[in-house]
């Protein structure tokens, strides 16, 4: 099973046609994907870095084109971090800590009782892009959510060449 | 000289010969334990000989059996009665080796691939080949929940299959039944805090011989249940449908060779243990992802009356899930740092995560018919002991483990979402599960003058969560049961004495999100006909306990209506208007305005209570819960929010708010997003983002002040002290990302509220002649 190059880019906008998206659902998975999924990224955003690795709608892990190294970026250009970063102690939060606050955004009764749970949304310090919003109690650690080990996929588990790293 | 027959002496005539290899059972299974640690292939199968000598003769075996599972299952279910069964398909049967390793299962809740082999196991290690005896034609029946069951209503009929009188496997089946006779009715009951209350608990009981239910059985298992008839009913499903599958079994091995049948009953489970890390790789990405969940448990509410004072306390169920896929494939589940059990009935077994969560999995990383034991070998998981999802006592309830088994494998949605969307499978990320509730409960006397016991399975049909190309669906599904229907309101009209005012998709529950949550629905309910009837609410209120992925929101949370003394038979009576369809903002409430402006009313997040009291023509609105959100909602397309303002499932104050929609309404009520205004007050709203953020780091050393000054509710700070109490690791961490002091802790003693179980307690494995089961690194 194999997509084109434009299918993977209308994937990537929400615009593939259902028929499509249903079988790529239903069939074994196109292997060549990552490589299409990281063209298709690079041609959506203004910078010059090469996309290692996306970790979210508007930020990827990319190799910085000045010195290799790998950090964490929001599409506005805005650098957080290392990769191996949390990148939210990085960014700007906004805690929901209130009735008020909860009630901006859900209905009388519809949001968490902020006594035992708090919304805790995550800016970029720049564009103001909301990158996560974590649900947890107060005083949960800021978690770090996800650590990739990107040597061994590349090398191991979609035979790609490791993209250099300084 | 009273002995029936001396060569019984406390032993079955044929222990020791059940298998015909000189190996008692336990000695048979201890041996494929051995040879499946040593090889890392599951009974030391490094290669699958049958499989790969005769592919077709292989897969023709599969078919056979997997299809005859599922058409016994679709057939069987029609005996039943009860509409959890007949109509939301709360069923399922599997087929067992001799081991008790599950081979192949039907479709329904396949969350029993392994509760029903987890008792098989239990009685091979407790020595029933002895005593009570194991014989062609019996039947054994179970629900136990300290052995690997998930709550107590689902009732599994266990069967032998034997040929030329030598066991060869077992199958079972299970039905999820309407009332266990727990302390208060319906199937799920809050009312009890311990095992003890639970209902009606049977161990891997003999309760057929000659494929005839014993009479003793009969009667005291229908007496114990407020619903004999669906019960017996149920009965009757669950051993059709076993033999069933054991006529089946016989006739494949007339047709391919007992060779051939019992080669396939092992290698089609190496061959699942290498399907599953063959997924893995395939979907995911190698690296570590924490995630977390939560629920509450709010029993300090007057509304929750229980019988045990320890139980009167507000608490939060902790579920922090590491997962690890190595760059082999293999992938742990580790949930150290979780919250410790309780006086509730949210508990749950090692089995229920160790079996239960491949409903999940079949539905994302493993949707195919081949879920049997060998995805749970290919599986390390880290469940602590004294958890509440491995609890160290005895005493625990478990009737609605599910209340947390949901919102714990909430985390693990949103940890395979990130692998799929960094490796740009798209079309596979979804953003979680609704929490599956609120379930409706209860019972009385029915429209029919009889006992009676309600489970409203509406929460089959709740939202699920965004995807990262699409929304969620609408009222479509719940985790535990990939068949999700929430029913025709004419059956549950039947089934239960409560007419319906309304069925509406429930605005705003969904997640919001550049996709968002599929929104849940609501059913307004009057109560019509009954006597003596009780009903109560069970779900989340003061929690979310799921999350939105990459910038999208959780779902919303829930909240309960009822009204009492509402004057509607009045009002029916002189043709006045009266409460019907949604419950569309509760900010601005309608239904009070169409009742009695005496009726008591409750309107609040409470939404754990115990029986109360109804009278005819009172009021229940059961609200199904909505699933999250993925992406920064001002992503969304205008044309979007547009078509969710103008179908009602988002209220327009919110359109503004959440979405920075700028939009007309016309005479008619129709709503017109403007897109090129939109745009414009999204830059803005980006703004009023920045503007009132402050950096991450800053606001920690806020929120290290609170934690020095224990400045939190008793909730929060009972959630952490009994995570604290079982893991000394999570607690180094904790100490260590806040930078506290050396001597800072927090202890459950300094909390002023009941404590018990902090210090004692009792496991299973510690009474006589217990040998328990243990599947799961603790």
């Amino acid at each position: 099973m194999s997509y084109t190059k434009e299918q993977i880019a209308n994937l990537v906008d929400g615009k593939l046609d259902w028929e499509t998206t249903f079988r790529m659902l239903s069939m074994p998975k196109d292997q060549g994907r990552f490589a299409k999924y990281l063209a298709a990224l690079q041609a959506r955003v203004n910078y010059a870095d090469k996309i290692v690795l996306p970790l979210s709608l508007h930020m990827n892990i990319v190799q910085r084109a000045g010195d290799k190294r790998w950090v964490i970026k929001c599409d506005c250009g805005h650098e957080f971090c290392d990769h191996n970063e949390n990148w939210k102690l990085h960014a700007a939060i906004y805690v929901r800590d209130t009735e008020e606050a909860m009630t901006d955004v859900y209905p009388k009764l519809m949001a968490p009782d902020t006594q035992w749970q708090v919304y805790r949304e995550y800016y970029c310090p720049k564009c103001g892009t909301m990158h996560d919003v974590e649900a947890p109690t107060p005083w949960y650690p800021v978690i770090h959510d996800f650590e990739p080990d990107i040597e061994a996929f590349y090398r191991d588990w979609v035979n790609l060449p490791v993209p250099e790293r300084a | 000289m009273n002995m029936q027959d001396k060569n019984f002496a406390g032993m079955a005539t044929n222990y020791g010969d059940l298998l015909g290899n000189g190996l008692t059972l336990k000695q048979f299974r201890d041996g494929i334990i051995e040879r499946t640690e040593a090889t890392g292939h599951y009974n030391g199968l490094e290669k699958l000989a049958f499989r790969d000598s005769d592919p077709i003769g292989y897969e023709k075996l599969f078919s056979k059996l997997r299809g005859g599972l599922v058409h016994a299952r679709e057939t069987a279910k029609k005996i039943a009665a009860s509409p959890i069964v007949e109509q939301e398909g709360e069923l399922c049967f599997t087929l067992y080796n001799a081991v008790g390793d599950c081979v192949l299962t039907s479709t329904g809740i396949i969350i029993h691939v392994g509760t029903m082999g987890a008792a098989i196991k239990y009685m091979i290690e407790n020595n029933w080949e002895g005593n009570p005896g194991i014989n062609p034609g019996d039947m054994f029946t179970n629900n136990d929940c300290a052995i690997g069951n998930v709550h107590p209503c689902d009732i599994a009929t266990i069967v032998p299959i034997f040929w030329e009188g030598k066991l060869i496997g077992w199958v079972g089946g299970v039905t999820h039944v309407i009332d266990t006779g727990a302390v208060t009715p319906g199937s799920m009951s809050t009312g009890q805090v311990q095992r003890f209350g639970d209902g009606y608990m049977i161990t891997c009981r003999k309760t057929g011989v000659n494929d005839t239910p014993l009479r003793d059985w009969l009667h005291e298992s229908q007496r114990s249940v407020r619903t004999p008839k669906y019960w017996i009913l149920d009965e009757r499903t669950r051993i059709a449908g076993c033999h069933m599958i054991r006529d089946l079994v016989e006739e494949v091995i007339r047709a391919d060779g007992l060779e051939a049948y019992e080669k396939f009953a092992y290698e089609v489970i190496e061959e699942g243990r290498r399907g599953l890390i063959s997924r893995i790789k395939a979907m995911t990405l190698p690296g570590k992802y924490r995630k977390v969940s939560f629920v509450d448990v709010p029993y300090k509410h007057p509304d929750v009356q229980v019988s045990s004072a320890f139980a009167k306390l507000d608490s939060i169920m902790h579920s922090p899930c590491e997962m690890t896929i190595r760059g082999d494939g293999s992938w742990k589940l580790d949930f150290e740092g979780a919250s410790r059990w309780g006086w509730h009935t949210f508990n749950a077994h090692q089995v229920a995560f160790t079996s239960g969560i491949w409903v999940m999995m079949c539905q994302t990383l493993v949707p195919t018919q081949r879920i049997n034991d060998g995805a749970y070998l290919a599986t390390d998981f880290h469940l602590p002991k004294g958890a509440w999802c491995n609890p160290d006592d005895r005493r625990t309830g478990h009737a609605y483990a599910w209340h947390f088994l949901v919102s714990g494998w909430a985390a693990l949605w949103r940890g395979l979402g990130q692998a799929y969307f960094s490796r740009g499978y798209l079309e596979e990320v979804n953003a979680g599960n609704a929490n599956t509730s609120n379930w409706l409960q209860g019972g009385g006397i029915n429209q029919e003058g009889e006992i009676h016991a309600v489970n409203s399975f509406e929460a089959s049909s709740c939202g699920t969560g965004a995807c990262a190309v699409k929304d969620g669906l609408n009222h479509a599904a719940a985790i535990w049961n990939p068949e999700g229907d929430m029913g025709d309101i004419e059956i549950w009209e039947m089934a239960e004495p409560l007419l319906y005012l309304g069925r509406n998709v429930k605005a705003n529950s969904g997640g919001y999100g550049k996709y968002r949550g599929g929104c849940g629905f609501e059913t307004l309910r009057m109560v019509w006909n009954a006597q003596d009837w009780t009903m109560f609410f069970m779900g989340n209120g003061f929690m979310n306990s799921d999350w939105g992925m990459m910038g999208g929101y959780p779902s919303a949370t829930g909240y309960r209506f009822e009204a009492h003394k509402t004057g509607l038979k009045e009002r029916i009576a002189i043709g006045d208007s009266l409460p019907l369809g949604a419950d569309l903002d509760p900010t601005h409430p309608d239904y009070e305005r169409h009742i009695d402006a005496t009726a008591h009313v409750k309107r609040d997040k409470q939404c754990i209570t115990t029986e109360d009291c109804y009278e005819n023509h009172d009021l229940y609105l059961n609200y199904l819960r909505g699933g999250p959100g993925f992406g920064d909602p001002l992503d969304r397309e205008p044309k979007a929010i547009e078509d969710d303002l103008n179908q009602k499932f988002l209220l327009p104050d919110y359109a503004g708010k959440v979405y920075g929609a700028i939009f007309t309404i016309d005479a008619k009520g129709v709503f017109t997003v403007d897109a090129a205004k939109t745009q414009a007050r999204r830059a803005e709203i980006r703004n009023e983002r920045v503007a009132r953020a402050v950096p991450t780091r800053e606001w920690m050393k806020e929120e290290r002040q609170r934690i020095l000054d224990k400045h939190a509710s008793v909730q929060v700070r009972h959630m952490f002290a009994t995570s604290f109490g079982l893991s000394e690791k999570f607690k180094s961490d904790f100490k260590s990302f806040w930078d506290l002091p050396v001597d800072w802790d927090l202890r459950e003693e300094e909390l002023g509220v009941p404590s018990y179980g902090s210090k004692h307690r009792m496991d299973l494995s510690l009474l006589p002649d217990v040998h328990t089961v243990v599947q799961v690194e603790e």
